[in-house]
């Protein structure tokens, strides 16, 4: 009997806890978010039917959920910020969010969020908005799911798609980005993982980190963007099984690695690139597993870079292997496959017996001089070659790897 | 014209030179092509010939070959025919042989192991050069009368296309690296069939690297359709003033 009376009590005091679901739509009572988000309070669902609304900015300042039923449209007019979230865990889900303003003094988004904690953003569709998701001051947020399609031409009138600036322990998983002017932006972001997304046709990068240290992608494809990846002045980055393909043009990469350290890169496929990976000052880089096809220079490692460490990786049909700028090499290159080794194995231990040198003269040449790309696999740039393997003088004499194996990995 | 056409062709097989250089190319593209593990490396390794083999034995054969027949033609101008019909004719019936022992040899290992875009120029351009090469064999031995003198120019010939022009060409860049010569340099492979040939099947196999500051350059103009015209119309020209070159020194000459 005792038990009986405390827990109608517990369900009596309970009932002030209930979250209440407001519903929004044609046929409710209640016929605009603004309208409901005045009426909800902390704890509560905002349920939002199918239709069109013009609501100019929605600004969320309570901890409630913001669910779309069967995407509903909510236009920014080609002139505000569509959902600004002032408040912690905050859920917008299942929108269709069109046409955010865009300006070049404030940062217009599809959803802004001004500091919170614990915000989840999942399942929406943003079109045409000047950046897509921004993130600043967030805590502990998840953005899932969502695909950003933006229509920018020029660098200068556009926004990227998932902004993240000054947070901690952000969890973006699959969300697919096109079309803005860099896919995901990463900038004094920690302990975040971008895992399962795809980026591609962004007019600059599909991903792009400055000053974020302790991140990790994982699983992303990163396709046809102006400029490939680029990771910046950042550390502790672990960059694993992600796809970076077809980045051509001059000054486009794979992935570009400027002042990075203890980075680590494993099991990535580089496919199709005018550079795979261009490295400048990046040390302490561990490299492994990962696959080169088909690159126009699989590696540029500059000689700015030390105590990188590239073992165990393919490289398949690269028209060069490893391209640098000096002599000076403070790298080491071991234990890969390189389809164009030209060596023996006589004792068996599937590990090539002299060393290969993956920086070819030409390649040498087309560094110091450009135009020179013009005579590129005539009898003249092959004799030069074959000259230089014999008697090499202008590659870097240490920039080979020892012990190159005979056969590809199967990765 | 018919006629001598197709005595020249049936005396080209008789020779068996011919035949034998149409079995060389088999051999050596199918072997490529199954050596290599994969076969846009043998695609790699076949370039090099196309460069260098398909062009010195399309010089040397048919400058040889109209030194040995000087007594059939000597025989055919005595005939009520025109210098022009003969002179043309021997033409014809060597460029379609060396063309068409290059097309068995090569063309239809490429078409078997790698009918792609790399495959089609890589053939294409075989099939060119192989035609500007005989026009230029028959030039040097219609200049010069001398058979061991025609033979040594139709060597240096070679020896200018394939190595000393570019030798030249790499000299320049080093020596004017402070001046843009992209344009330049996009300009001067007009001077040089093989190159130009080369350049095409490139932007073909390595369009990843190309697209790369200067390769730009060169794929804006080369990878344009403007540009592959005006590069075919530039090798046809190879093929065209040699022969009219010779032609009309043909017809004056005394035999």
């Amino acid at each position: 009997m005792k038990k009986l009376i405390y827990i109608s009590l517990l369900l009596f005091f309970a009932q002030d806890v209930f979250a209440t679901i407001i519903h929004v739509g044609k046929e409710q009572n209640i016929k605009t978010i603004r309208q409901a988000l005045l009426l909800a309070a902390d704890g509560d669902t905002v349920l939002v039917g199918s239709g069109q609304y013009h609501e100019q900015n929605i600004i969320i300042n309570k901890s409630i959920a913001l669910i779309g039923i069967n995407h509903p449209v909510i236009s920014g007019d080609n002139k505000f910020e569509i959902i600004s979230i002032k408040a912690n865990a905050v859920t917008v889900e299942g929108f269709k969010l069109i046409n955010s303003g865009v300006s070049s003094i404030e940062d217009f988004a599809g959803i802004k969020v001004y500091n919170g904690k614990d915000i989840v953003i999942r399942n929406n569709i943003l079109e045409n908005t000047f950046f897509g998701i921004y993130i600043q001051y967030g805590i502990n947020c998840l953005i899932e799911n969502n695909n950003l399609t933006a229509y920018s031409k020029i660098e200068q009138e556009s926004g990227n798609g998932i902004h993240c600036w000054k947070s901690d322990s952000l969890r973006i998983l699959g969300n697919n980005i096109i079309g803005h002017r860099d896919g995901i932006y990463f900038e004094f972001v920690k302990n975040s993982i971008i895992w399962r997304n795809v980026s591609e046709h962004n007019l600059r990068y599909g991903l792009h980190f400055m000053f974020s240290n302790d991140d990790a992608y994982i699983c992303n494809v990163f396709r046809d963007n102006g400029a490939g990846v680029a990771v910046m002045f950042s550390k502790g980055l672990k960059m694993i099984r992600n796809y970076f393909e077809e980045n051509w043009g001059d000054g486009a990469y794979g992935l570009l690695l400027k002042e990075i350290s203890d980075g680590y890169i494993e099991n990535n496929v580089f496919d199709r690139n005018t550079a795979g990976i261009f490295m400048e000052g990046a040390s302490r880089i561990h490299m492994e597993k990962n696959q080169f096809i088909d690159n126009g220079w699989a590696m540029q490692i500059q000689a700015s870079c030390m105590d990188v460490t590239v073992h165990n990786n393919n490289f398949k049909g690269n028209t060069f292997d490893v391209g640098t700028n000096g002599n000076l090499v403070l790298n080491d290159f071991n234990n890969n496959y390189w389809d164009k080794y030209e060596g023996y194995d006589l004792d068996k231990d599937k590990l090539g017996d002299v060393p290969y040198r993956p920086v070819s003269m030409y390649a040498m040449i087309i560094e110091r001089n450009p135009p020179a790309m013009i005579l590129f696999r005539s009898l003249m740039a092959s004799l030069l070659d074959k000259t230089e393997k014999v008697l090499p003088s202008l590659t870097p004499e240490n920039l080979k790897d020892n012990h190159p194996l005979m056969k590809p990995l199967a990765l | 014209m018919k006629k001598i056409i197709k005595y020249v062709i049936i005396d080209i097989l008789r020779n068996k030179i011919v035949l034998a250089y149409t079995a060389f190319l088999l051999l050596i593209s199918i072997s490529i092509f199954n050596l290599e593990d994969n076969s846009a490396k043998g695609l790699l390794s076949l370039l090099n010939i196309i460069l260098i083999i398909v062009p010195l034995v399309s010089l040397l054969f048919p400058a040889i070959y109209v030194y040995n027949s000087s007594e059939f033609l000597e025989l055919l101008v005595s005939q009520p025919l025109k210098r022009k019909t003969i002179w043309l004719s021997l033409f014809l019936g060597l460029a379609v042989s060396m063309s068409f022992a290059f097309f068995v040899g090569a063309g239809i290992p490429i078409l078997l192991f790698q009918a792609t875009a790399t495959g089609f120029m890589m053939l294409g351009a075989g099939l060119i050069l192989s035609v500007i090469f005989v026009a230029l064999a028959m030039l040097a031995a219609v200049i010069a009368r001398d058979k061991a003198k025609g033979i040594g120019v139709v060597i240096l010939l070679w020896l200018y296309f394939s190595v000393i022009f570019d030798g030249l060409i790499l000299f320049i860049l080093f020596q004017f690296a402070d001046y843009p010569l992209e344009k330049m340099m996009v300009a001067a492979t007009a001077f040089n069939p093989i190159d130009l040939s080369r350049i095409l099947i490139l932007l073909k196999m390595d369009v990843a690297a190309l697209m790369g500051y200067t390769g730009a350059i060169f794929k804006d103009f080369f990878g344009t359709q403007m540009g592959l015209i005006v590069s075919f119309l530039v090798l046809v020209t190879w093929m065209i003033i040699p022969t009219w070159l010779s032609l009309r020194k043909f017809k004056h000459k005394d035999l």
